[in-house]
């Protein structure tokens, strides 16, 4: 039963690593069990709730439909890179203070997302963020307080902006 | 309705940031599919067909290392078969893996054990089911009718509970009052938790123990119910509930797949760990809420609801759920359906009807999303015959005064039902909502306003289940608390959080008490070799009988550290008080209680006489219940061209009493809401007429999105009640409880020029605009 196994290098939160894969095996899975990320986490394996989302070569991507060999080469940022060492990233801070999270089981998901958001040029309306934020699901809060955190992030990170109804 | 005076209110009230979220905003939760990375995957074939005779199967050739399990292998295993004492209750045996019948799409049959989920996955794939299909029998009303197939023998009927009540003067009152009969059907729900089911089991070849991490709300009891299957010494099992990606219910029930898990390992003496993916979840985990209700209220001249007589049917799908059993949903409906309003005379015929689907378990709120539905929409439909203005009808028929006795002989203890109504309806603006209403509809825009009061059961102990006669009565809490010889606070819970944030707010309960930061408290859950035995999280009891558990052992603590500071300091025990880590007596002398710790650990000889060796109390807490009270407002726009519904605005006016964190409180409201709303428009599971289930991804059973759900606004009304020591009530099912009526009532003012009355859950776009259409057809 041995399956042929490749080896896939990248960059993971800024450190080059090196993995040896089965070519079925998903990102997701990659990042989990042979890199022993297990923050990114799998909620449907089908592409729709967005908990696995990690966020490569700058754009916001579902590990779960992505296989590990085509991360050849790609610079992956993960939940685990947000942090600088003990210190929470604004957005990390910003749902922790305004209980964006519950369970927690989503928010790493949530927090890749909007980390991508808010690293675009364009500034964030709440509208903006509605919209990017609805392509992932959470159960436990009724999304009143992620739309809370996030908008206090970007206030504090200068990305706010009033949306042109409000 | 402040704090009571003298007491100083340091912790309590505070929103203090989670002590949970550090290392979840990090990705460092510790989830079951975490712990099992490595492990041997097990993978289970499940059932393809609703109803059949299992003929044979047929396993491929299987590589060393794999095993391929069925019911033959597991003979020896006791099928899981909860017990109720009346309702003319059928005890049904549910087989760990079956050997002669199947019963719904995805129950499991085979286990298939390899190396990793791939290779597990592979074999499945090539395990083939030899099954003779039989006719299924999958619709609630037809499984209820005369002539339906039968899908346990012992049942003949399919009905498996049944609770009957009339009091004596409601046929003279159904006589003599106007009745407003309606027709209500709530459709079946997933709780679809983020994270799915799983456990990872290994053996412990020194101690010949078992441990099973599973992501679960009942580790104890899903302890004793495991080693009962097995045969096995309890003691020889563990059970951990790490962090759990949710559960609102279906964590609470035992599954035949933890069964076997434990069952595997033990015998292999190896690690084995199953984790579930979505599709499984979605077919095979614990549905809820496929409900029909006949509701029947005798309203007089004036509007006041003399009686209600209901007729309930609930599908409790092919097996009895494990503590609670299948009463749950429908004895819960005969129990509570009056909600907060006065009803004297009542009447319920209510049956649990079995069939060839998923089984059926709590989802919170259990019936009472339904039960709110039925009344909320009742008293909408006699406001418009009777020609009273909703909210007027509302103010008559709510109770005022307490406590107040229901019909099925529940006691209402002090609440707020009219007060929060009025806040919500000037919170709501309900005149300049009319006026905005109007104007939009003579453009051709279709505004509507729902409002939902309810009631939920909160905090409940073992009466209240010992009064269902179930065999196995939940209910208590116990709560072991300990200071260390550093001066650190340990408590030992029996509850069992996944997500309402019990860590930090116990913690501030034990803070007020104790007089120590809330960061130098540990509360240590979901273990089973750590923790006293107790019944986990759900029905909205954690922060009530855990927190006053942990109130109570906590006190005794307190108690105890004055008596040691008295004693050092040479002062008199009643006039010590506690406050920032200090024991404190007039006059300023003062001690650190780290001080006094190590002391009482380590220098025993002077104070043992007057407290003995040791920092521990422990309390155990086992209330009756008290009742917590919301009304919700859903202000909505109809598209009636497609049927979509779209939320403008949502208002929560609650009362919970006391508040321990009043941010936590608000997300669980919220969630609850989001639930709600997901239940109003979008969830539904749908089976076809053969029993395949037709909705098995979340592309078509559909959560809502930050797209569907509005900014929640919560507002709080604070009745301190002496029902709980905390003066606190639950209220983690309340949102989901009262929004689904909300939804639906402002859909159907919104349709009011089309005279649309919807009584079905989810009112999806389809629902919707069927009833519009049906509306224009009756209509001249």
């Amino acid at each position: 039963m041995s399956e042929p196994k490749v080896t896939v290098c990248c960059t993971v939160n800024g450190q080059k690593v090196e993995a040896d894969v089965v070519p079925r095996m998903s990102l997701a899975d990659m990042l989990r069990e042979e890199l022993h990320l297990t923050g990114t986490h799998l909620g449907c394996e089908h592409g729709v709730c967005g908990a696995c989302t990690i966020i490569v070569n700058g754009a916001p991507v579902r590990s779960c439909l992505m296989f590990g060999i085509q991360a050849e080469g790609a610079e992956i940022r993960t939940v685990e890179g947000l942090a600088d060492g003990d210190t929470l990233s604004p957005l990390q801070r910003a749902f922790w203070e305004k209980h964006g999270l519950q369970c927690g089981f989503c928010t790493p998901g949530f927090l890749m997302l909007a980390t991508w958001m808010l690293e675009q040029p364009e500034p964030v309306t709440e509208e903006r963020l509605r919209h990017v934020l609805s392509s992932n699901l959470c159960r436990c809060t009724g999304y009143t307080n992620i739309v809370r955190a996030v908008t206090a992030a970007a206030k504090e990170m200068g990305k706010w902006a009033e949306s042109a109804a409000a | 309705m402040a704090g009571l005076p003298d007491e100083p209110m340091n912790w309590i009230g505070r929103n203090i940031p989670r002590l949970e979220d550090p290392a979840l905003v990090r990705g460092e939760g510790r989830f079951v599919a975490d712990i099992a990375v490595g492990s041997r995957a097990v993978v289970f074939v499940r059932s393809p067909v609703a109803a059949g005779v299992i003929r044979g199967i047929e396993k491929p050739d299987l590589p060393r290392g794999v095993l391929v399990i069925t019911g033959g292998d597991v003979a020896a295993l006791k099928p899981i078969v909860p017990r109720l004492g009346r309702f003319n209750y059928v005890a049904i045996e549910q087989p760990i893996l079956p050997r002669d019948r199947v019963h719904y799409v995805g129950q499991p049959v085979v286990a298939v054990v390899a190396p990793t989920q791939r290779e597990a996955e592979d074999i499945a794939d090539a395990v083939f089911l030899d099954i003779e299909p039989e006719q299924a029998v999958v619709d609630l009303d037809s499984a209820a009718g005369p002539g339906a197939p039968v899908v346990h023998p012992m049942a003949p009927t399919n009905t498996i509970v049944e609770g009957r009540i009339r009091t004596p003067g409601l046929d003279a009152v159904l006589a003599e009052s106007t009745i407003v009969e309606i027709d209500v059907r709530s459709r079946r729900q997933n709780a679809s938790p983020m994270e799915t089911r799983g456990g990872a089991a290994s053996f412990d070849k020194a101690s010949g123990r078992v441990s099973l991490h599973a992501s679960v709300q009942m580790p104890h009891m899903l302890r004793t119910g495991i080693a009962d299957c097995i045969g096995m010494p309890e003691a020889d099992l563990r059970v951990v509930a790490p962090d759990v990606g949710g559960g609102f219910g279906q964590k609470m029930s035992l599954f035949p797949e933890y069964v076997l898990l434990v069952w595997l390992a033990r015998k292999y003496r190896t690690e084995v760990a199953w984790i579930e993916d979505r599709r499984e979840n979605l077919i095979a985990s614990a549905h809820s809420r496929d409900q029909h209700h006949i509701v029947r209220g005798a309203f007089d001249g004036q509007g006041v609801m003399r009686g209600l007589d209901v007729e309930i049917l609930a599908n409790i799908g092919a097996f009895s759920c494990y503590p609670t059993t299948c009463g749950v949903e429908p004895l819960m409906a005969l129990a509570e359906y009056a909600g907060p309003y006065k009803v004297a005379e009542y009447g319920t015929h209510a049956r649990g009807i079995t069939t060839n689907t998923a089984v059926m378990a709590p989802y919170r709120g259990v019936s009472r999303p339904v039960v709110s539905f039925a009344l909320e929409r009742l008293m909408e439909v006699a406001a418009k015959r009777l020609n009273i203005d909703p909210i007027e009808i509302r103010r008559r028929n709510l109770v005022t005064v307490f406590p107040h006795r229901t019909p099925t002989n529940m006691v209402l203890d002090e609440a707020s039902y009219l007060e929060t109504m009025e806040k919500a309806v000037e919170v709501a603006d309900l005149p300049g909502f009319r006026a905005r209403q109007q104007a939009a509809r003579e453009q051709g825009r279709y505004l509507g306003i729902g409002f939902s009061v309810i009631n939920e059961r909160t905090g409940y102990g073992t009466p209240a289940f010992a009064a269902r006669s179930m065999e196995i009565t939940p209910g208590y809490e116990r709560v072991e608390i300990c200071m260390t010889p550093s001066g650190e606070v340990e408590a030992r819970i029996g509850a069992s959080p996944h997500g309402q944030g019990l860590r930090t707010t116990l913690a501030q309960i034990i803070a007020e008490e104790v007089g120590v930061d809330v960061q130098r408290i540990r509360i240590i859950h979901g273990d089973t070799d750590r923790t006293p035995y107790g019944w986990g999280t759900f029905a909205s009891r954690s922060l009530v009988i855990a927190g006053g558990a942990s109130k109570l052992a906590a006190g005794k603590l307190a108690q105890k550290l004055k008596r040691a500071a008295a004693v050092l300091l040479q002062g008199e025990e009643s006039q010590v008080r506690l406050e920032a880590g200090m024991a404190l007596i007039p006059g300023g002398a003062s001690i650190s209680l780290d001080t006094i710790a190590r002391t009482v650990y380590h220098s025993a000889g002077p104070i043992s006489e007057k407290i003995g060796y040791d920092l521990n109390e422990a309390a155990t807490y086992d209330p009756e219940g008290t009742f917590s009270n919301a009304c919700h407002v859903a202000v909505v726009e109809v598209d009636a061209e497609t049927g979509n519904t779209r939320i403008l605005r949502y208002i929560v006016v609650e009362d919970a009493g006391r508040l321990i964190n009043p941010m936590i409180v608000d997300g669980q409201v919220q969630g609850g809401v989001a639930q709600g709303i997901g239940n109003a428009l979008l969830e539904e599971i749908i089976y076809d007429a053969d029993g395949n289930i037709l909705t098995g991804s979340f592309a078509d059973f559909i959560p809502p999105t930050m797209a569907e759900v509005p900014d929640i606004e919560v507002h709080h009304l604070a009745t301190l009640t002496g029902a709980t020591v905390l003066q606190a009530k639950g209220v983690g099912e309340g949102g989901s409880i009262a929004a689904p009526a909300a939804v639906i009532n402002a859909i159907c003012d919104a349709l009011q020029p089309f005279g649309v009355q919807l009584f079905e859950m989810p009112a999806t776009p389809q629902r919707v605009r069927a009833a519009i259409r049906a509306a224009q057809e009756t209509s001249p």
